[in-house]
């Protein structure tokens, strides 16, 4: 056995189902040993979105999902792809080909070091110097990827360690590692302080992030807010830990939020940030924060609280036990007043968009799109304006929403999608970018065909990348400096070349029906929207 | 604020570089790093001291502390510490000067390690302050070359 033979060993011990992947000579070992293995393989047409691919698969499965790419350029395309998964945390183990051990630091062809250049996007990284070191090594990646706060870690394998003889296969029972032992229990005392903040709270509120995802805590946090009748509101990648349509539930913050859900912050006299960064986009501290609101701050990673807003109660654990302990007592507190006073904002304070005669009103769109779609789909939305009108008006149910939060990634949402429908090849799986993510990402419409991945893709045209336009049109007195997309492509012709199948949604007329005719079967589809160039979010 | 940082890390290639990455990568301060084997070769002791607010501070610590080749991580101020730092310093001298630069050396418990015709190597072991007023006392002589190992630091045995 070598050592490529190895690594695919373990990657069946760690029951991989798929490696998302573009080969190269210093990866060919690998994809050599793969070859007679029965875990699949999926060509993407270029690296950064093998890397996506796997980021949106391991969304929905919750587990680390496999890209392996070549050295050099290979290695280097994947980054942008790391980053954005290290930026929402999301498990995900990226393997890279490596010239051969004796030559690394010679700068020859095809040669980058890769374990320096992503050192700040990993949880952590292998340079493989010794092939009988590889049990260990992806026991040990697997584990600290997908526990604590979850992250990607890469593999550098150098060619000639692939093809070396491995002298004994064992794949290791558990991880020994001294200088890792995440917190999974939350402080007894710290807990039994919060359900005393409970108590003493009058406008209690709990913010939710991509934490309680990533913990798998949405199902106790349902149960802990509806027998204590506590109001949340979540953070972009905290969408969906409760349906859109709950009573509790009272919408995105931030910036780009609902003003109900950002009323809420400003009034709550106690917020319980759960996996939650408190982030810029998402927390105005100042306004927010006030000497007067009690913040318990709870998350898996210590380094986050105090970070970004100073804690009165801080708590460092796993989301779902720290929910499963606080459900242990009983919290005397009445909120009916508070909630009656939020169900207030709900109605009144609304988003008034202007009207955009002649075009698809983009917010609509969303909203019905939504409601049409499966009730356990995956949507799955870019980055830019068509983001935020997802935010604001994607309606989930029992399905997911992924986006590219932390990183603000382009081009994002078809790859994720792919990764999302490929490891659920059932579910219906929307991916909704714009017409400039689009041509991002557009060259792996053929990975879809290729591959039979039925992902139902909208594209919200409107000739502009929308979202630096409105800003141009806020900040730079309408100088719209590099934001213009011009008509091309022709996305009809693009979808003819691909062999998928296109729809126009040129206006409000039949929108309903024309949203039924798309989502109607279970082929893949190019829908374009035609939205308003001048549409602000 | 200055603090030290007493970092125990994995003993491999690479791990210096990501440390002082770390402090970079998120602006923060190194005023001065050591770094050497402890008596497990596996183990390095890191010896870093920085400044910064009481938040950054403690961020510090904790950025340390998620890294995965930090095994331990301890912090205190200097003033519930031994520092040491050990300077090399080669002067040229004449006849002239040749008196009173030893004279410094005795007041400073400096060592004459090394010498030629015109020039003279010293060596001190001392606090931080200390060397740094040896480096001012002999700077009207002229200072050819000056190594520093950088601040060591220990928590006072009481503590510990």
């Amino acid at each position: 056995m070598n050592g490529a033979e190895a690594l695919v060993k373990c990657l069946e011990q760690e029951k991989v189902k798929s490696v998302f992947g573009y080969p190269g000579v210093a990866i060919c070992p690998f994809y050599d040993a793969l070859y007679s293995s029965e875990i699949e393989t999926v060509l993407v047409r270029t690296e950064q979105n093998a890397a996506h691919m796997a980021s949106g698969m391991a969304r929905v499965t919750g587990r680390s999902a496999v890209c392996a790419v070549t050295s050099g350029p290979g290695a280097t395309n994947l980054i942008t792809g790391i980053a954005t998964a290290f930026a929402d945390s999301i498990p995900m183990i990226c393997i890279t080909g490596q010239v051969s051990s004796e030559l690394i630091g010679s700068d020859v062809f095809q040669e980058a070091d890769i374990t320096g250049a992503v050192e700040s996007f990993v949880k952590y990284s292998y340079l493989v110097k010794d092939p009988n070191e590889i049990p260990r090594i992806v026991k040990e990646a697997f584990y600290i990827a997908n526990s604590g706060r979850p992250g990607p870690v890469l593999i550098d394998f150098p060619m000639d360690l692939q093809k070396a003889e491995v002298k004994k296969f064992e794949y290791p029972e558990e991880v020994k590692l001294r200088t890792y032992k995440p917190t999974v229990k939350g402080n007894a005392l710290q807990i039994k302080k919060v359900i005393r903040e409970f108590e003493k709270a009058k406008k209690p509120l709990i913010c939710a992030g991509g934490g309680i995802h990533l913990g798998d805590a949405a199902g106790k946090l349902k149960e802990l807010v509806e027998e204590y009748q506590i109001p949340v509101v979540s953070t972009m990648m905290g969408i969906g830990v409760l349906p859109t349509k709950h009573p509790l539930y009272y919408g995105m913050v931030g910036n780009n939020g609902s003003p109900a859900a950002n009323r809420a912050m400003r009034e709550a006299d106690m917020i319980v940030m759960i996996g939650a960064r408190v982030a810029d986009r998402a927390v105005n501290q100042t306004e927010v924060l006030t000497e007067n609101t009690v913040l318990v701050h709870i998350d898996v990673d210590p380094a986050e609280i105090g970070k970004n807003a100073g804690a009165t109660i801080p708590i460092v654990g796993d989301a779902a036990h720290i929910l499963a302990d606080m459900a242990e007592y009983e919290i005397d507190g009445d909120y009916a007043a508070w909630i009656r006073e939020l169900d207030g904002y709900k109605k009144d304070l609304k988003v008034i968009r202007p009207e955009h005669p002649g075009y698809v009103d983009p917010a609509s769109f969303v909203r019905m799109l939504s409601e049409k779609m499966d009730d356990d789909a995956v949507y799955v939305a870019d980055v830019g304006q068509n983001q935020i009108w997802s935010c604001r008006n994607h309606i989930v149910r029992n399905g997911r929403f992924l986006t590219s939060g932390g990183m603000g990634t382009m081009g994002y949402s078809i790859p994720a999608a792919i990764g999302a429908k490929y490891a659920y090849s059932k579910k219906q799986v929307v991916a909704v970018c714009g017409d400039g993510s689009f041509q991002m990402s557009m060259m792996e419409l053929a990975t879809m065909k290729q591959y039979g991945i039925n992902v139902k893709i909208v594209v919200m045209r409107n000739n502009y990348l929308g979202m630096v336009r409105q800003y141009q049109h806020f900040s730079l007195k309408d100088r719209y400096a590099m934001v213009e997309l011009n008509k091309a492509p022709d996305l009809d012709f693009i979808a003819k070349a691909y062999d998928m199948k296109y729809m126009l949604i040129a206006d409000m007329e039949n929108l309903e029906k024309q949203i039924e005719g798309f989502l109607a079967d279970d082929d893949s589809c190019l829908c374009e929207c035609l939205i308003d160039p001048m549409d602000l979010v | 604020m200055k603090r030290i940082f007493s970092v125990l890390v994995e003993n491999r290639s690479g791990v210096l570089w990501k440390v002082a990455g770390l402090f970079s990568r998120r602006g923060y301060n190194i005023n001065s790093l050591a770094v050497g084997e402890t008596d497990d070769s596996h183990v390095s002791m890191m010896t870093i001291l920085s400044s910064g607010s009481e938040q950054t501070l403690e961020q510090i610590e904790k950025q340390l502390n998620k890294k995965l080749d930090v095994i331990k991580v301890k912090t205190f101020d200097e003033s519930r510490a031994v520092t040491r730092e050990l300077m090399l310093m080669k002067v040229k001298y004449n006849k002239t000067n040749r008196r009173e630069i030893m004279e410094i050396c005795e007041v400073m418990g400096a060592e004459i390690v090394d010498m030629s015709e015109t020039l003279m190597m010293l060596q001190i072991c001392s606090t931080p302050e200390k060397i740094q007023l040896m480096i001012s006392m002999l700077a009207q002589v002229s200072i050819v070359e000056v190594a520093r190992t950088g601040t060591l630091a220990l928590q006072k045995c009481m503590e510990d």
